[in-house]
């Protein structure tokens, strides 16, 4: 399965089982790499396989923010386990970004 | 009953698993719930990623020229070092580094507060730190490195009956 994908100028980012610093950097330069190239509407994130997460993954989701906002877009959280919404509340990402169960 | 740890490792990203591995292994026997698992990993993987790219600065893909390079190669040598201890319930578990150390404890552990918005950091280390552990302590010196210092009682508590 591709990790990035552009479906109706919509780019879908599958997230990796552990999302941490290691990780957040390639995640990134790759969707900043896609959101300039391909035009895209919005961006969701799919936390489908996804079983953890730290500050960088906050860092990720913020930044992808911040620039969607530039443009007029959404950011998307989709399928995010019990843990990890845990975590999106706690860091006050639900208030800017879409959480969808 | 109690258990003693004490690991050392190089300070670059792909070492950041390796120390939530071994957390998570290292408190295994005390069969933790799911989250309290989660906790414990989340707190060690903010604390060690800050030794690392804070403390020794090894940012993941990066050389100083701003040119891509081989996460297997250290920039700044230097290693991270984790003590883990359980004793009466609890875990103990530090965290240092021989890494540039911080000027302004306080400063730093401020929620949303970093010094490198740019790398995509969010500023939510310390605040991470202190809501998955029941106790904080950051021991600082510029030059010489920093330690930090988290305590967490383990509810499950007992050790899985030995039948």
């Amino acid at each position: 399965m591709e990790e990035f994908k552009v479906i109706d100028r919509c780019l879908m980012v599958r997230m990796p089982e552990e999302i941490d610093h290691y990780k957040s950097s390639y995640i990134c330069e790759e969707t900043d790499k896609r959101i300039m190239r391909e035009n895209v509407d919005h961006v969701v994130f799919d936390f489908e396989e996804t079983r953890f997460m730290d500050s960088s993954g906050i860092g990720i989701l913020m930044g992808r923010y911040k620039k969607m906002q530039f443009i007029g877009g959404k950011v998307l959280i989709i399928h995010p386990d019990k843990l990890i919404t845990r975590m999106l509340h706690m860091a006050g990402i639900s208030r800017y970004i879409e959480i969808m169960e | 009953m109690r258990n003693e740890m004490c690991l050392e490792f190089e300070a670059i990203a792909v070492n950041e698993s390796l120390a939530r591995v071994a957390i998570a292994a290292f408190v295994a026997p005390l069969n933790p719930t799911l989250e309290e698992l989660s906790d414990i990993k989340t707190a060690v993987s903010e604390a060690v990623t800050n030794a690392i790219i804070h403390g020794y600065e090894n940012w993941q893909g990066y050389d100083v020229e701003k040119r891509s390079v081989p996460v297997k190669f250290p920039i700044h040598p230097g290693r991270v070092t984790m003590k883990c201890r359980l004793e009466e319930g609890y875990l103990f578990v530090e965290i240092g580094d021989k890494g540039k150390g911080i000027r302004d404890i306080e400063k730093a552990m401020e929620p949303l507060y970093t010094t490198r918005p740019e790398q995509n950091r969010s500023g939510m280390g310390f605040a991470f730190m202190e809501a998955f552990t029941d106790d904080l302590e950051v021991e600082s010196t510029p030059g010489e490195g920093t330690t930090v210092y988290m305590k967490k009682k383990m509810d499950s508590g007992n050790w899985i009956k030995e039948a």
